[in-house]
């Protein structure tokens, strides 16, 4: 049996607040909190079984036919077992619910740093030098490798306008005109993409890092030539994904195919530079916002086009103008979005692909219509929140970017910041203040669990995985909570193809997902005490292990005698958000000090306030908007994947030089999250948290240095050579 | 990495005998060796480990302290004898790399850390001073983090050290033992070399030098100041940094002694710039004349242009720091 929902329509009854465990919205630890920090959490390169060879991509210099000049020579190097070059391997990782193999092949390299072959030894050192001393050619001319060096695509379906944007952005009385940009990123996630792959007979077992194994299980399976239903994935515990794990990578395939020709387990660790040259970066953007507005700032006209890249046959790119459709009022509208195809490393979903970049250049635009106007820009906003969808007649499902910028801007003191910039100078710092709304839409995807009760407690089955987001402790809840078992009462078994198959962990969609099928589950075991006890499910309480029902207790563990219960849920998308807009929303305040000496930035302090629906665990939702916050650091003042002029590859592709925020430039940060209930997302009313802590965050951090030191920068980062030629500009 | 011999130095006077040979390295902390091997960048077929050595004292020597090559950064940022006297030092070594690698890196092998050019890091690309005569993938390509004095053009690779600026600018000397068994002794001037025609030979150092120690006189100035500017709060590489030791007398500059990170070749210090300073009245035209004098050679690319602008301004704040 099965319970099954599909979500058509709202459900406007809490059914989450009749119960009694207490656990939801709690701040429960992670259950394998301990076994990370402690080295016991096993990850995708350790437990290699007996007899392991290692393999090492190795990477193409140039572009073009590749030509392995000495492959016999190296595969007579020590301990060398085999150099694999196979039709077989992947050009670039597979996009995010892709399902099938992406682009395919060795024999010709459409970037520099594509994976051609790979060397296969019996330790890691050897395949390592083995990879190194390849020589490899590759005869080809250089394609283009800059956005601006190529006519870009001009897809149809993401160009939309209604009303007359240049009509109106003559009427208006304020407006912004400019051009915004923003650098290619990197995930830089902790763990390194690797693969463990060994085959009995005919079937295939990966342990590897990856973020949706379901359709991992397919990308693998079409990338090798095998039935679905001989590929297993185990992933367990994902050291950090953002995006860069969610479609099957080149070291998986590699992995598994090496395994198969030499008939032994074989291991592939892509090294910190392949995976910043391997794995899918965010694309840069280049964006034109146009604001038309009236007199009293509010909006009449909004224009947001956007270009980025992808390398030739990908299907993604970054959805910069997601959340403009939707924003702020504005009845003249015009989108567009044009990818240029050329050959840098492939570009695919980095957290919050979209809005991470598109609602900071926005952002920054609102704040610059803010100052035309003379405008508090936390006013200018409230103006111009639409009832509904601009042009659309149709609605939100909740909305609370009002209260959160109110929230915010109490919590963070706005009232007492000056409203010209330049106002407060401490010794050589400019001190100042901004903000920026933040949004991001919210998507349900299908999802299957099982949930198992027994005399011990409950087990929790689904290939979910949790990449270092808190869906162990999550899940582990809302089982507990419906079941009335403390946490530590429910195991929660991850990442194994083996189970019914989770939504995985991408686009925000982990909790509502897969959380409902959870909670589906646990009410089909529900329904299945409250038989036992003689009872309707609704007028049954469960808690601390016992079942109520009228004036009748009894003991869970008792009342099933011994057996297990299970239960299997199924949640499947209706058609809902064909009738209202689903997103969440949020409020960033930065409070910045820029150095008028040499134009360096430091966050102050940083505060949101979110609304995200119901959050199931305060601490793994905080910990996600700390990350999304810190995330925005990055984009605003440090992160720049460099590609060099003349061939696309890319520069800085280590630790290094790829510079993420590090613990010194991360002031405290403050979340907070406002009451929301969202009726359109299912039985728990939860939405999405993992993304919206970083969209807009960099745009509140810009908005800050211009308060604080006159300079508006409308490319991204800003390190201190753009900051300073802003002060030199000043005076 | 290829495969290397490992020889375990016991004794000072025999590691310089144990370290001949072309290929042959020492090897002490690792933080900069290990990863140019592990990429093949540098394949040396022996390495000398000296880290058991007794070089890892800090003792006071001809009126200044002698520092063992062997003492950490984490060490000698803390020693309070450093602190106290030698501050510059001190703030030098704590703004550079991360507390995990100052605790690794020593003293000697900061002076010998290669450059971060990531042209130089990369064996699919041409580098003079990684296979001279090769070629510099570097010009023509991404190059902010590249030098703007004492360039050639064959080589703009940058010395990225922190702690080795500091030093400069106190006349530090190195110490040096030779094959044979003999020590001398080189100021940093000498002990470095510039780029020319041949990037790949960066120091005087011959097979079986082995640097073990830096003597610091008794320091000049007792205004010190080391600012640094980078791209981020930690862990990163200076875009420009600045010391400066300084003696005032009657509100005039006694003596001046400036040396610069992130514009250099090798670490910098201009004698022109230190003279100009020397005996005048400290003034905002002064402070741009110096860095006139200072940057009256620079070689800048469209990377490296706003070093020049970004110089002065510090060079200026560091001088008006020092002297107020």
């Amino acid at each position: 049996m099965s319970y099954e929902l599909k979500v058509d329509d709202k459900e406007t009854t809490d059914r989450a607040a009749g119960l009694s465990q207490g656990l939801l919205g709690t701040a429960a630890d992670r259950p394998e909190g301990v076994l990370k920090v402690t080295g016991r959490a096993t990850y995708a390169a350790e437990d290699m079984p007996e007899g392991t060879a290692f393999g090492v991509l190795v990477r193409a210099p140039a572009m073009g036919r590749v030509e392995l000049g000495n492959a016999p020579a190296v595969e007579k190097l020590p301990g060398v077992l085999a150099v694999i070059h196979d039709k077989r391997m992947l050009r670039n990782p597979a996009q995010g619910m892709a399902g099938e193999a992406p682009v395919q092949g060795v024999a010709e390299a459409d970037y520099v740093g594509q994976p051609i072959a790979l060397v296969v030894a019996g330790s890691f050192e050897q395949a390592r030098h083995a990879a190194e001393v390849m020589e490899v050619r590759c005869l080809g001319e250089i394609r283009p490798v800059s956005p601006g060096a190529v006519e870009p695509e001009v897809p149809e379906k993401k160009q939309s306008s209604m009303g007359d944007l240049d009509a109106a952005m003559a009427a208006a009385v304020h407006k912004v005109d400019a051009t915004y940009s923003t650098s290619a990123m990197s995930s830089a996630a902790m763990e390194p993409h690797a693969a463990l792959a060994w085959w009995e007979g005919d079937k295939l077992t990966v342990r590897a890092s990856l973020q949706m194994l379901k359709y991992n299980r397919a990308e693998l399976a079409d990338s090798v030539g095998i039935p679905l239903e001989n590929v297993r994935i185990l992933s367990p515990y994902v050291g950090g994904g953002f995006g860069s794990k969610l479609g099957v990578s080149p070291e998986v395939v590699a992995a598994a195919i090496a395994a198969q020709q030499l008939g032994r387990p074989v291991r592939v660790v892509l090294n910190r530079r392949q995976v910043f040259e391997t794995i899918t970066r965010r694309s840069e953007t280049e964006q034109h916002i146009r604001l038309a507005a009236d007199g009293e700032g509010r909006l009449t006209g909004v224009g947001h086009d956007a270009l980025v890249s992808n390398l030739p046959e990908e299907p993604f790119s970054e959805p910069v103008t997601q959340a403009t459709p939707f924003n702020y009022e504005g009845a003249a509208r015009t989108i567009g979005h044009r990818v240029a195809r050329i050959h840098r490393p492939a570009a695919g979903s980095v957290r919050a692909p979209g809005e991470a970049v598109g609602v900071t250049a926005f952002e920054i635009a609102m704040d610059e219509l803010a100052v035309a106007a003379g405008i508090d820009p936390v006013e200018l906003r409230l103006r111009n929140i639409p009832a509904e969808v601009p042009g659309t007649g149709k609605p939100f499902s909740s909305h609370m970017l009002a209260e959160s910028l109110n929230d915010g801007a109490a919590r963070f003191g706005w009232a007492d910041r000056a409203a010209e910039p330049r106002a407060r100078r401490e010794g050589e710092w400019w001190i100042g203040s901004g903000v920026a709304s933040a949004f991001r839409v919210n998507m349900l995807s299908e999802a299957e669990a099982r949930v198992v009760l027994g005399p011990e407690g409950a087990i929790v089955e689904t290939d979910m995985t949790d990449i270092g987001t808190g869906t162990y402790a999550i899940l582990g809840q809302i089982a507990g909570e419906l079941l009335g078992l403390p946490q530590e009462k429910v195991e929660v078994r991850l990442g194994d193809t083996a189970f019914p198959p989770g939504s995985g962990s991408g686009g925000s969609i982990g909790a509502a997902s897969t959380g409902t099928a959870v909670w589906l589950a646990a009410q089909e075991v529900r329904a299945a005490l409250a038989k036992e006890m003689g009872c309707e499910p609704d007028d049954l309480t469960l808690k601390d292990g016992r079942a109520t029902c009228g004036n009748i207790s009894r003991d869970i563990a008792e009342l099933i005698s011994g057996e297990s219960l299970e239960g299997h849920g199924h949640v499947q998308p209706g058609d809902a958000s064909s009738k209202v807009k689903q997103a969440t929303f949020g409020a960033h305040f930065a409070e910045v000090a820029v150095n008028d000496v040499t134009g360096e930035v430091r966050v102050r302090r940083m505060l949101g306030s979110f609304a995200a629906g119901r959050i199931l665990n305060l601490k793994t939702a905080r910990s996600q908007c700390h990350g999304g916050m810190t995330w925005g650091i990055g984009m605003a003042l440090t992160e720049e994947l460099v590609h060099d002029r003349r061939d696309g590859h890319m520069v800085n592709r280590d630790l290094a030089e790829y510079h993420v925020a590090v613990n010194a430039d991360v002031p405290p940060l403050e979340v907070h999250f406002l009451e929301e209930r969202d009726p359109w997302t299912g039985p728990m009313q939860v939405k999405g948290i993992g993304e919206l802590g970083i969209c807009g965050a960099a745009a509140a951090i810009l908005n800050a240095i211009h308060h604080a030191s006159g300079v508006r920068l409308r490319d991204l980062p800003a390190t201190p050579d753009k900051v300073l030629a802003g002060l030199e500009e000043l005076g | 990495m290829r495969e290397f011999d490992y020889v375990r130095a016991t004794d000072t006077a025999r590691a310089s005998v144990e370290g001949q040979g072309a290929e042959t390295r020492f090897i002490a902390g690792g933080t900069n060796l290990l990863d140019l091997m592990k990429l093949e960048v540098m394949a040396p077929s022996k390495l000398v480990d000296i880290s058991r050595l007794p070089l890892d004292r800090i003792e006071e020597a001809d009126g200044g302290l002698r520092i063992g090559a062997t003492v950490t950064n984490s060490d000698l940022a803390a020693d309070p004898r450093i602190r106290a006297s030698y501050p510059v030092l001190s703030r030098a070594l704590l703004a550079g790399a991360s507390g995990q690698l100052r605790n690794k890196a020593t003293t000697g092998g900061n002076l010998l850390q290669r450059t971060r050019c990531p042209y130089f890091y990369d064996t699919d690309t041409p580098c003079n001073k990684r296979s001279p005569g090769e070629g510099c993938a570097a010009m023509g390509g991404e190059t902010r983090n590249h030098a703007v004095l004492g360039t050639s053009e064959t080589c703009i690779a940058l010395h990225p050290s922190d702690m080795a600026v500091a030093m400069r600018a106190l006349d530090a000397k190195v110490e040096v033992q030779g094959a044979g068994g003999e020590t001398n002794s080189f100021a940093m001037e000498e002990f470095y070399l510039l780029p020319s025609d041949t990037p790949h030979i960066e120091t005087i150092l011959e097979s079986g030098d082995l640097i073990t120690g830096v003597h610091l006189p008794a320091p000049r100035g007792d205004r010190q100041v080391y600012r640094k500017v980078r791209d981020r709060a930690s862990y990163a590489f200076a875009l420009v940094s600045t010391a400066a030791v300084v003696k005032m007398e009657d509100g005039r500059i006694a003596d001046a002694a400036v040396a610069f990170g992130g514009l250099g070749t090798m670490p910098w210090r201009d004698p022109e710039v230190d003279a100009a300073l020397t005996g005048e009245a400290p003034s905002r035209a002064l402070f741009d004349k110096a860095a006139d004098l200072l940057l009256r050679e620079a070689e800048v690319t469209d990377g490296t242009a706003f070093k020049l602008p970004l110089a002065r301004r510090v060079l200026r704040a560091v001088l008006e720091e020092a002297t107020a």
